[in-house]
């Protein structure tokens, strides 16, 4: 009996759960589908809000956002602070007589380098640092690599915060004077530097010393400069004396011509003085012989530059022209000497020196279409008056007009990389035409530097 | 004697009270946004116009004889002028307009930079490291440069201050009706693909939502290839653009070919201010842009 009421209750209780599990389920879903109602209500009017608040967002402009965004930039580390470094590779196969000893005919040589180079080679690699050193002052050096060696070709610091248009600059600079002086090989339009300038300077003349620029104020851009400095290089020699071994003044003149063109002119005066200047002579009897030149050097230099592109617009299309003009006098005396006792200098014989010689080039480079330019380049010299005084009657001296024209064509893949093929006619050594062929490249790596104009 | 002597003295000493805000701007919209704010308190010049690339200008001496004289520089910024503008200022023997000084504003500096590289390398073309220096063309991101412009000519000139505020008020009270306008007008371009030739619209594009699909730049600042056109031609059977971007200052060429092979308009837009006709302010540059875009879609 006990067992069988068990079991009924058992029965109850299971029909009960039943029962009970039935209904719990309808009110869960009616539960359920109130739920989704209301919650499909909320989301709608949600919905209903954030178009309105869309569509008014879209109306009115955010408010102006009262900080600046600065987006951290990914070099904000301590190295964020280093120098701005490119470097620039430079080489050429070159295609050229073999000339030992290869001098300007009735120049004096001014030391250039690399001017014989033939076959392949690498030009100097250039490594160029800069940055602000604070907000007073900007530092550059740029080291030259060569083989075995690695010249110091500028480390200057300038000024920032002088105004008045006034600009300092301190250190190793290459001189303001003339046009092509400033700017590096890798900004030139031709593999070579013009017959002038390696007449004039081997390459292009560097001060150690101070320059002062000053900046007028006006809308036609007038530009005062003077350097002093050690005058070492040539046409000076380093001379272990106190006090300025040399020293340059320029004016530059510049202006604009509608949209499309612009131009610059400039001259400038150079002084140096040199003391046991040696150059290479020949006596009147064929003997090698030494010349020491003493004395003061003085150069004038006009230069123009005009540039034009469409509507000042350089990308597909421009033309700039550009020329020099320069004036040399040299005032003291050469001593003569030969290791030859047969020589005619084979006695040292000291004489008066004067010389008053000339050259200038002229060029044109056009930019054909996007990535190629075409230049032409033609150059003369003139030896003018070389007056040797007595030494006239031991050394042969020269008097020549040496010539060259030069065509060029270059293909730029983008601002940093170009390609330059040259062909030049060289009649700058007496009794020879040499022609050569240059193939150049010219790459620059790093940071994007700023080209004068 | 001596009373002209003082007189010439008196007028040389006055000069720097009479002369207005003397202005630098690198570029036409923002030479534009100083005159909106300025009027006749300031004197604006301006280093470029519509029709030159902004990344190749070079250190000319008329732009330094214009910064020696320049009390305020409103660049670009983002790299946009590093070929030239540095040297410029450097050069200029001016100290009051050299980086970090109050006399330099940024315009980048003060929005939200779009194309920021994560990689810097130059084998993805002459990118900026700060990001896309194109930043004007969002009339929201004028609104943001114009208030610091403001703020920045009120410090430097602070007689001024209160004309230049009252100018900017009124001015950025017409920009927010005409942005409504324009963006109104602009609806119909949501979403629209395009090919540009430069990436010069992309403030543009994300403002109006224009799906920008390629460039006719192969990379940056890399001219077009006739080889990448191709490409973009074959592309164009996948993906198709419905129209192809040009900024004034851009050659016609590229953008004509793809127009001609593929029957897509080649949109010229000012890109700046006096790069249309119609482009003749700041309002007119988009009105003008907007409506060339309109037209490219009829």
């Amino acid at each position: 009996m006990q067992k069988s009421f068990a079991m009924a209750a058992l029965l109850a209780a299971s029909c009960g759960v039943q029962a009970a599990t039935d209904a719990d389920l309808a009110a869960i879903r009616s539960q359920i589908d109130e739920m989704k109602k209301t919650y499909e209500q909320r989301i709608a009017a949600l919905e209903q809000k954030l178009a309105q608040a869309e569509t008014k967002s879209r109306q009115e402009p955010p408010e102006v956002a009262s900080a600046p965004v600065a987006s951290p930039s990914p070099s904000a580390a301590a190295n964020g602070f280093n120098p701005e470094v490119s470097l620039i590779l430079q080489g050429q196969y070159r295609n050229a007589k073999d000339i030992p000893g290869r001098a300007i005919g009735g120049f004096v040589s001014a030391g250039g380098e690399g001017l014989n180079n033939r076959g392949f080679s690498v030009d100097e690699t250039e490594l160029v640092l800069a940055a602000n050193i604070d907000p007073y002052w900007r530092g550059q050096a740029i080291v030259a690599m060569a083989d075995g060696q690695a010249n110091i070709e500028e480390a200057w610091f300038q000024s920032l915060a002088i105004g008045q248009g006034v600009g300092l600059k301190i250190g190793r600079f290459r001189s303001g004077i003339g046009y092509l002086n400033e700017q590096h090989p890798h900004a030139r339009d031709f593999s070579d530097a013009p017959l002038m300038y390696q007449a004039m300077f081997g390459d292009s003349y560097a001060q150690d010393g101070v320059q002062l620029k000053w900046l007028a104020p006006t809308p036609l851009f007038v530009e005062l400069g003077g350097e002093v400095g050690r005058g070492a290089n040539f046409p000076g020699t380093d001379r272990n004396r106190n006090g300025a071994g040399g020293g340059a003044l320029y004016v530059h003149v510049g202006d604009d011509v509608g949209f499309s063109n612009s131009w610059r002119l400039g001259a400038s005066w150079l002084k140096t003085r040199a003391s046991e200047r040696s150059a290479d002579f020949v006596d009147l009897g064929g003997v090698a012989a030494q010349g020491r030149f003493a004395g003061d050097s003085t150069t004038w230099l006009a230069d123009f530059v005009w540039k034009w592109a469409p509507n000042g617009n350089s990308t597909q299309q421009s033309f700039k022209f550009q020329s020099e003009y320069f004036v040399r006098e040299e005032k003291g005396s050469l001593s003569c000497s030969s290791d030859d006792a047969t020589s005619l200098c084979g006695m040292p014989v000291d004489s008066r020196y004067r010389t008053r010689q000339s050259g200038w080039y002229m060029q044109g480079v056009y930019q054909l279409m996007a990535n190629w330019r075409a230049g032409l380049r033609y150059e003369q010299l003139d030896s003018g008056v070389r007056d040797f005084g007595s030494n006239a009657a031991n050394l042969v001296i020269d008097n020549y007009r040496p010539k060259k024209a030069t065509a060029m064509i270059d293909y730029s893949w983008s601002e940093f990389s170009r390609v330059r093929l040259q062909l030049a006619q060289d009649k700058s050594m007496p009794g020879i035409t040499d022609h050569q062929l240059t193939l150049q490249y010219v790459m620059s790596l790093g940071a994007h530097g700023a080209h004068k104009f | 004697m001596n009373k002209i002597i003082s007189t010439v003295l008196l007028t040389l000493a006055s000069l720097p009270a009479w002369a207005n805000l003397n202005i630098f701007a690198t570029v036409p919209e923002w030479g534009a946004l100083a005159k909106e704010i300025g009027g006749d308190k300031v004197r604006v010049y301006t280093a470029t116009n519509a029709f030159q690339d902004p990344h190749r200008i070079e250190a000319k001496p008329s732009l330094l004889a214009q910064a020696r004289q320049a009390q305020l520089v409103i660049a670009a910024g983002a790299d946009l002028e590093i070929g030239w503008l540095p040297l410029v200022l450097r050069d200029s023997g001016n100290s009051a307009i050299q980086t970090g000084r109050p006399g330099y504003f940024e315009a980048s500096a003060f929005v939200n930079r779009l194309d920021v590289p994560t990689t810097l390398d130059r084998s993805h073309g002459d990118v900026h490291a700060a990001g896309n220096p194109h930043i004007h063309l969002d009339p929201r991101n004028v609104l943001k440069v114009g208030e610091a412009l403001t703020a920045r000519m009120a410090e430097l000139d602070a007689a001024n201050a209160a004309s230049y505020q009252a100018a900017f008020k009124t001015f950025a009270g017409k920009w927010q009706v005409a942005i409504a306008r324009w963006e109104k007008e602009a609806a119909p371009l949501r979403g629209l693909p395009v090919l540009v030739h430069h990436q010069s619209f992309v403030y543009l594009d994300n403002w109006l939502g224009l799906k920008e699909i390629g460039s006719l730049e192969p990379k940056a600042g890399i001219e077009p290839t006739s080889g990448h056109l191709t490409g973009l031609l074959t592309r164009q059977q996948t993906v198709p653009a419905r129209m192809v971007l040009r900024g004034a200052y851009q050659q016609e060429g590229p953008s004509q070919w793809i127009a001609g092979k593929t029957g897509i308009p080649a949109v010229l837009l000012p890109y700046t201010v006096g790069g249309t006709p119609e482009a003749k302010d700041l309002f007119g540059l988009y009105d003008d842009t907007i409506q060339r875009l309109l037209k490219g879609i009829r």
